[in-house]
């Protein structure tokens, strides 16, 4: 069962990581009762903020421009 | 902390909220499954950042909520018992049973201890091999694979004084029956994100697609909640139903297969009653038969304790999605999170307790 450190914001802590296969150091993981149940997937992360961009690119094109 | 800061951004939850409000033209009732989101929703305020037209009904995803009372009380019986040492998360210690809690009976000298983790569990049964340790294994499926993991370890290690009191609950059954009821007023649910990083959001499809309902499975941040929302609010404005997936850095459609499997080893389906609302069926796990030398309800005879639960508490409506907190005569008078009458008051995962911390009177 391999164990590992993991850094919750400078608290460290022992997690069970037999759940993430393939884990590596510099990883993000989820953690509930002292297991890690999913790795974070960073591209998927970011993908919000993309979108938060477009819909406020859009929010501004419908703000009437002076003319 | 990185993927926790940049999700409680003011500018970025701003832009969900001012697209919420350009968006519904019409009352909504939407249910968080989660208590770990509703504590999202009361401590961040977001229900009052809604349009008055968004209505946000609290489900049954609060693990010390749902734990049926018996299983309380047989908690209580096995923990009074001399030589056992028992072990539970913090949470649990404080729901009241029909006569007594599991923090009482510490109070009165019992070997009650709280566990991070069950293989802490596992750990003082390896180091305390006088005591008969038992740990308290309730939750949902997000916490089931930390379950599994525990007695397949000590069926590893080849403890003969380790075992579990098992009330393990399963959401997809629960959100039918929810939708199935008869007074039903949920329109589209915010699916939970950590019991779907584990079981992935397959089984949540048929539902959605049989009630016609849209589920988007959702995170825990602010930013996480209010992107959930609104993904719901487009389905819905837009008359659109399925299951979609908010949480992505973290939940695949079909989770994680490592934890599942361990899961599928160690328990079996089978019928679970839920405390205020009743027996769903196939809505729970129990240990496979050849796990039952680790059943403390096997090693214990308990199963003639009796429970009566208080006639006050409206749990099950609350859960159910048909009361608010607040239409509880005994909210926040004869219920407090410091002398609870009911579950949902004790955890922080439960909406009781969330209304009183964050004093919301609606």
């Amino acid at each position: 069962m391999t164990q590992g450190k993991v850094s919750f914001g400078g608290i460290t802590k022992d997690v069970c990581l037999a759940y993430v296969p393939g884990v590596v150091v510099g990883d993000y993981v989820v953690v509930h009762v002292g297991f890690a149940i999913s790795r974070i997937d960073e591209n998927e992360a970011a993908e919000v903020f993309r979108l938060l961009e477009e819909m406020n690119e859009t929010a501004e094109l419908k703000i009437p421009q002076p003319s | 902390m990185k993927f926790i800061d940049e999700y409680r951004d003011e500018v970025a939850t701003g832009t969900f909220i001012r697209a919420i409000h350009a968006l519904v033209t019409r009352p909504w009732t939407i249910m968080e499954i989660c208590g770990g989101q509703t504590n999202t929703l009361m401590k961040f305020g977001i229900d009052r950042l809604l349009p008055d037209a968004v209505t946000m009904v609290h489900g049954p995803g609060c693990p010390v909520c749902v734990t049926p009372l018996e299983l309380i009380d047989r908690a209580v019986a096995i923990a009074r018992r001399p030589g056992v040492l028992f072990t539970s998360f913090g949470d649990m210690l404080r729901v009241p049973g029909s006569e007594s809690d599991l923090l009482t009976v510490k109070a009165r000298g019992g070997d009650v201890r709280i566990c991070y983790s069950p293989l802490d569990a596992v750990k003082l049964a390896r180091i305390h091999p006088e005591s008969e340790v038992v740990f308290f294994a309730v939750g949902f499926e997000t916490t089931a694979p930390a379950n599994a993991m525990a007695v397949w370890q000590a069926a590893r290690l080849g403890l003969g004084n380790f075992s579990i009191l098992t009330s393990h609950v399963l959401v997809p059954p629960a959100i039918e029956a929810i939708l199935t009821s008869p007074d039903n007023r949920v329109q589209g649910f915010v699916a939970p994100g950590h019991v779907c990083a584990v079981m992935g959001f397959r089984e949540y499809e048929p539902i959605a697609l049989r009630h016609g309902v849209p589920m988007v499975v959702t995170g825990f941040e602010p930013l996480d909640l209010l992107q959930g929302i609104y993904m719901t609010l487009l389905a819905l404005e837009g008359g659109r139903f399925g299951v979609e997936n908010q949480y992505a850095r973290a939940v695949t459609r079909d989770g994680n297969m490592a934890a599942r499997d361990l899961v599928e080893r160690v328990f079996e389906v089978c019928d679970r009653p839920w405390r205020g609302i009743g027996m769903i069926p196939g809505s729970g796990y129990r240990l496979r038969p050849e796990f039952a030398a680790f059943d403390a309800e096997k090693r214990f005879e308990v199963a003639d304790v009796t429970a009566c639960e208080s006639s006050l508490c409206i749990a099950g409506d609350i859960m159910k999605g048909r009361k608010k907190p607040r239409q509880c005569p005994a909210f926040g008078s004869l219920c407090t999170p410091e002398r609870p009458i009911g579950a949902p008051m004790v955890s922080s995962e439960g909406a009781c307790a969330a209304y009183y911390h964050y004093a919301r009177t609606g």
